[in-house]
């Protein structure tokens, strides 16, 4: 596990720059990519270790459940005054339930989730794991024979993947609730309408497209985190471990608003889901 | 035993193995010295396949391990126990769980088995009591010693010592000495101690190599490297070595001392 960012000297000139700039971009990305490939290859080889899978799962998704719920229900509040107010004016303030259900569900309930999680649990995974690099405990992990990437990675890995999924849900239910609240006791809307609304825009290929974009946010958050702890050098110290972690909860934010767009692309208008 | 082959490392465009050539016979314990940055951690970590050598070979028991596969190289590496310079001990573990670490992911052991040998491991180097306390919990010393007790959990043959007496006082220094020479006397294994600590060295050593830029300019007893007529080596041992030994009427030291 030497998974050193390229390095260049500085070079005369804007283009050589850019040159270099770019090679060590690429660098680390086909770096990032080779411990994703390596990190899947791994988890269909045993030993299969369940305890620390349940230990991750419980990190990743019960110490997280109370902070997704609030930020969920505040951001159905949100959308649920902001939507009133913006649809009023054109007599369609009965389509509320529509948009805040439709926003929650497709968009909001994984992102709100994935960026509470990306700041959370991916910068605390490469926190811990470039700490571990440093104080050379990845190191002693390979001298005893043990793949740090089986023991470490994975694990992390598959829980993030498996909790957020479970968690968007969460994070949607109380959206939904949270603009239901906001509706009912601001403004002069029948809650029963409310439900009944959201109850008619609440389709399998909506909820469907919100879990595979979660799945997608959990598997990016920790192949960040865990790549840019890997990847800090052992010489890196205190600041090192400061960089990565700062790196690592930006880089997974940017990884999560690219990948939004690109699977609203494939999931809507390749595989028409709705 | 061990047999370093013309290894060559590379990092940066700085050599910092150049050729290095090194033998290790079984059941001796070999001092590397250097200066800082002249390569003995990282000749150490591509002993343990931590780092990939450039180029060269290095034997284990008649099995050239530069090249290895990943698996087979794991199973080796259960015949090689290491000392880190920072013990290495992992931090989210009790002490007890750190020493049982190679137990637990490559034996069928039950924990009493493994609780067995932790304590036979930990008594091996005299810390007892301490099975539930967290490593943050430790003085340096006490880390030094599990993290000892953790390399011989599995009963290597070969035990890898980086810079075992950094950073502690001058009496745990002392004791960690006594427990290498204790330990290669009572284990009969083969040890490697990379260290630029001199009083360390010729306490511990029965063999002694000297790296300078990237390559071995000196091996032999201690008795033989202090009678090798070389500038950088006697000028390295002169700084460091304890007095009973620069006392000994050594005609080169004497010259170099000016005494």
């Amino acid at each position: 596990m030497n998974q050193q960012p390229a390095t260049h000297e500085p070079s005369r000139g804007f283009r050589a720059l850019i040159k270099i700039r770019l090679h060590n971009t690429l660098s680390e990305v086909g770096q990032a990519f080779t411990l994703f490939f390596q990190t899947l290859f791994q988890i269909f080889r045993p030993p299969f270790q369940f305890d620390l899978l349940v230990k991750q799962l419980l990190l990743v998704g019960f110490n997280s459940l109370a902070v997704v719920i609030v930020s969920g229900f505040f951001t159905g509040m949100v959308l649920g005054v902001q939507g009133y107010i913006q649809l009023k004016p054109y007599a369609v303030e009965g389509s509320v339930a529509r948009f805040v259900c439709v926003s929650i569900v497709k968009e909001l309930g994984p992102m709100i989730t994935a960026f509470v999680l990306a700041g959370r649990i991916g910068a605390s995974i490469t926190a811990e794991l470039s700490t571990m690099k440093v104080t050379e405990q990845i190191d002693a992990l390979e001298v005893m024979g043990t793949n740090p990437v089986k023991y470490l990675v994975v694990p992390r890995f598959l829980a993030c993947s498996i909790m957020l999924p479970t968690l968007t849900i969460f994070s949607t239910f109380a959206g939904i609730a949270g603009g239901f609240v906001a509706v009912v006791t601001l403004f002069d809307v029948n809650g029963y309408f409310f439900l009944v609304e959201v109850q008619k825009n609440l389709f399998v290929g909506s909820v469907l497209i919100s879990l595979i974009k979660a799945t997608s946010f959990g598997m990016a958050i920790a192949a960040v985190g865990c790549y840019k702890g890997f990847s800090i050098s052992t010489a890196g110290g205190a600041e090192g471990v400061g960089t990565a972690t700062t790196g690592s909860a930006v880089i997974s934010l940017i990884a999560i608003l690219i990948l939004d767009f690109v699977l609203n692309h494939v999931l809507f208008n390749i595989l028409g889901l709705i | 035993m061990i047999s370093v082959k013309n290894i060559t490392k590379n990092f940066g465009g700085k050599n910092v193995l150049n050729g290095l050539n090194l033998e290790i016979p079984q059941g001796e314990t070999l001092v590397v010295m250097g200066r800082s940055g002249c390569g003995k951690s990282v000749l150490l970590k591509i002993i343990a396949g931590l780092i990939i050598a450039d180029s060269g070979e290095i034997w284990f028991d008649g099995t050239e391990i530069s090249k290895l596969k990943t698996k087979k190289m794991n199973l080796l590496r259960q015949k090689i126990g290491m000392l880190f310079q920072s013990a290495a001990l992992f931090d989210s573990m009790t002490v007890a769980e750190n020493v049982a670490f190679m137990l637990d992911q490559h034996t069928d052991y039950s924990k009493q088995e493994m609780r067995k040998i932790v304590d036979e491991k930990l008594e091996l180097v005299d810390l007892e009591g301490v099975q539930d306390l967290r490593p943050a919990e430790l003085s340096g010393g006490m880390r030094k010693r599990v993290g000892l007790a953790r390399a011989l959990a599995f009963n290597p043959e070969v035990i890898l010592y980086d810079e075992p007496t950094t950073g502690l006082d001058p009496v745990t220094c002392t004791e960690i000495n006594q427990l290498i020479r204790d330990l290669h006397e009572r284990l009969q294994v083969t040890s490697i101690v990379v260290t630029h600590d001199m009083h360390s060295a010729f306490s511990v050593a029965t063999r002694m190599a000297m790296i300078h830029e990237g390559k071995q300019i000196a091996y032999g007893t201690p008795e033989e490297i202090i009678n090798i007529d070389n500038p950088v080596l006697q000028q390295f041992v002169l700084f460091g070595a304890p007095d009973q030994i620069l006392n000994m009427e050594n005609p080169i030291l004497r010259e170099y001392l000016g005494r």
